[in-house]
């Protein structure tokens, strides 16, 4: 499904990611580990387009998109959450979500008809405001939200442009392990419709979720496997999960 | 504002010459349609300024294109309003586009600085137009004629015709604001990364709002030019920028009457000052009325600090409280 070949970026002489090929098939969930600053929001960024890449190629079901614009790369099915929330905080839950799913369906290039005469827009922004759990908070500015339903709703501004793959950078930063749950179990219901790239640091999630795994340490992917065969690497025991991990 | 507060305002507008005629006053007339005129212009600033986010120190670009369009036709004999008006609206456009296809490639400081310099080059560009009077501007001899058996050289048809262009305007952005694109316009002032990252193609966007906003301020210029039977460069110093600037910040960057109230706060403030000479004041400082643009400095700083949502805002939150 997304395919990235000998990818790499530098950031003046600073090399964040460094010959990077990777695979992630069609309906996984493939966890993407690694140390901070080994150059995982980077790689996001790239494959997202948000940031341009200095070598390489980009391939999303089989189509050359290195090149492409970020907002193409959305409306071909390709989304990206952020590890630092990143919304309309002074627009209510439902009109972020309304936003995104105006921006998939329909042009946007409409000036004179309100969009509150649009009901499909906001039954659908509903409808996902209830799977990421905010219902009954749709009315409610961004910026009022708590912790962890902006982190709901940094994942579902996502989900909202229906992507068939999704970037996910640390949905679970700064959890609680109950709200750690309620994510695992978005995703855990997401999984059977999205092909999920994520990017976390809870080993717990990771190996709970995770169909294959791969690893990142100063830019370049060290392995790539299963999850047990990952556990047991000698080079990822030593460059990531440290000695004292238990396999 | 409420529902009916606009209404109101309109009604008041649309009788206000009558008044104005049965004393005699016409010199209020023309110095309501200058303000209708500077409210349309601060208007559509207020679009790429308080609704795009987009904080272009350009916009006497625009609207000094429309002027001298506008004027260069009727002094080449083309009178009909018909067709200067689109005109100067289209070549207002046109530079508008030019000017944002590269200004919009940069954000922050250096998109203030470039819309500020592609201001100053049309600036010079008009200065040295020798055959359509240089920096000695360009007199008129007389309005742009509408036809229809209206009259646009007396003050009182003239006023209507102002007020309808503003009306028009006002309208315009307010449907624009509700509209598709209009929210994605705020979207992206809110926050230009995410709003790219959920699929808006947020350069096109702003180039389009920009576009829109250089149009409306083209009319404000040929209107402007009109007015005043008279243009020259000035129109488009980078000052006449800074004072649009302000109007949206006095009125309300972001609020639908931001641009009225602004261009009517300071116009009035201005008139108030350089023609109501205050004693106690005139014996402190016995040349104040030489130097009004001190009170109206005064006065923003007051805005800036105590309502930084600007008149509009202040309204806006007093009726909530």
């Amino acid at each position: 499904m997304l395919e990235l070949k000998n990818l790499s970026k530098r950031f003046g002489g600073v090399v964040a990611t460094d010959d990077v090929t990777l695979e992630v098939k069609r309906g996984e969930v493939h966890a993407l580990i690694g140390p901070n600053g080994a150059g995982k929001t980077t790689l996001i960024g790239q494959i997202s387009g948000s940031l341009g890449s200095d070598a390489g190629a980009i391939l999303f079901e089989g189509l050359d998109i290195t090149h492409a614009a970020q907002h193409a790369r959305v409306r071909s099915g390709l989304a990206r959450s952020y590890q630092i929330t990143s919304m309309f905080k002074r627009f209510t839950v439902l009109d972020n979500l309304a936003l995104a799913v105006q921006a998939r369906s329909g042009s946007s290039f409409s000036f004179w008809r309100p969009v509150s005469a649009e009901a499909p827009l906001f039954d659908e922004a509903r409808t996902i405001a209830g799977e990421i759990g905010l219902a009954g908070r749709e009315a409610v500015v961004v910026a009022a939200l708590a912790h962890g339903e902006q982190r709901a709703l940094e994942v579902g501004l996502a989900l909202a442009t229906r992507p068939r793959l999704v970037l996910l950078d640390e949905p679970m930063a700064g959890m609680g392990p109950e709200e750690s749950e309620n994510m695992i179990a978005l995703l855990e219901r997401i999984r059977a419709r999205i092909t999920v790239l994520l990017v976390e640091h809870d080993m717990d999630a990771v190996f709970r979720l995770a169909d294959r795994v791969s690893v990142l340490v100063s830019g370049r992917v060290i392995a790539s496997g299963a999850p047990a065969a990952i556990r047991a690497h000698p080079e990822v025991r030593k460059a990531y999960l440290g000695e004292d991990a238990k396999a | 504002m409420g529902r009916a507060a606009p209404w109101i305002v309109l009604a008041l507008a649309l009788t206000f010459p009558l008044a104005m005629q049965a004393e005699h006053q016409t010199y209020y007339l023309s110095f309501a349609s200058r303000i209708f005129i500077y409210a349309l212009a601060a208007t559509s600033l207020n679009l790429i300024l308080g609704y795009g986010g987009m904080i272009s120190f350009g916009h006497a670009a625009f609207v000094g294109t429309g002027a001298y369009v506008s004027s260069i036709l009727l002094s080449e004999g083309v009178a009909s309003a018909w067709i200067g008006w689109p005109a100067a609206v289209a070549a207002s456009s046109l530079a508008a586009l030019v000017i944002g296809a590269v200004s919009l490639r940069t954000r922050g400081v250096y998109f203030i600085m470039i819309t500020l310099a592609f201001a100053q080059m049309v600036f010079f560009l008009v200065n040295s137009m020798k055959a359509y009077g240089g920096d000695e501007g360009l007199s008129l001899r007389e309005r742009a004629s509408l036809g229809l058996g209206v009259d646009l050289g007396s003050d009182f048809a003239f006023y209507y015709a102002a007020l309808a262009a503003l009306a028009a305007g006002l309208y315009g952005l307010h449907r624009l604001a509700h509209s598709r694109f209009g929210r994605v316009i705020q979207a992206i002032r809110e926050n230009e990364e995410r709003a790219e990252a959920i699929g808006f193609p947020v350069y096109r966007c702003k180039l389009v709002c920009f576009v829109i906003a250089g149009a409306a301020g083209g009319l404000a210029g040929a209107l402007l030019a009109s007015h005043g039977k008279y243009v020259n460069p000035n129109v488009l110093h980078w000052t006449q920028s800074g004072t649009l600037m302000m109007m949206v910040i006095m009125g309300g960057a972001g609020r639908l009457w931001g641009g009225v109230i602004g261009a009517a706060a300071l116009l009035g403030l201005e008139d108030l000052i350089a023609n109501h000479r205050v004693d106690w004041l005139a014996a402190i400082f016995p040349n104040y009325q030489q130097h009004a643009s001190l009170g109206v400095g005064t006065v923003l700083l007051a805005i800036v600090l105590f309502a930084p949502q600007g008149i509009a805002g202040m309204l806006a939150r007093k009726k909530h409280a």
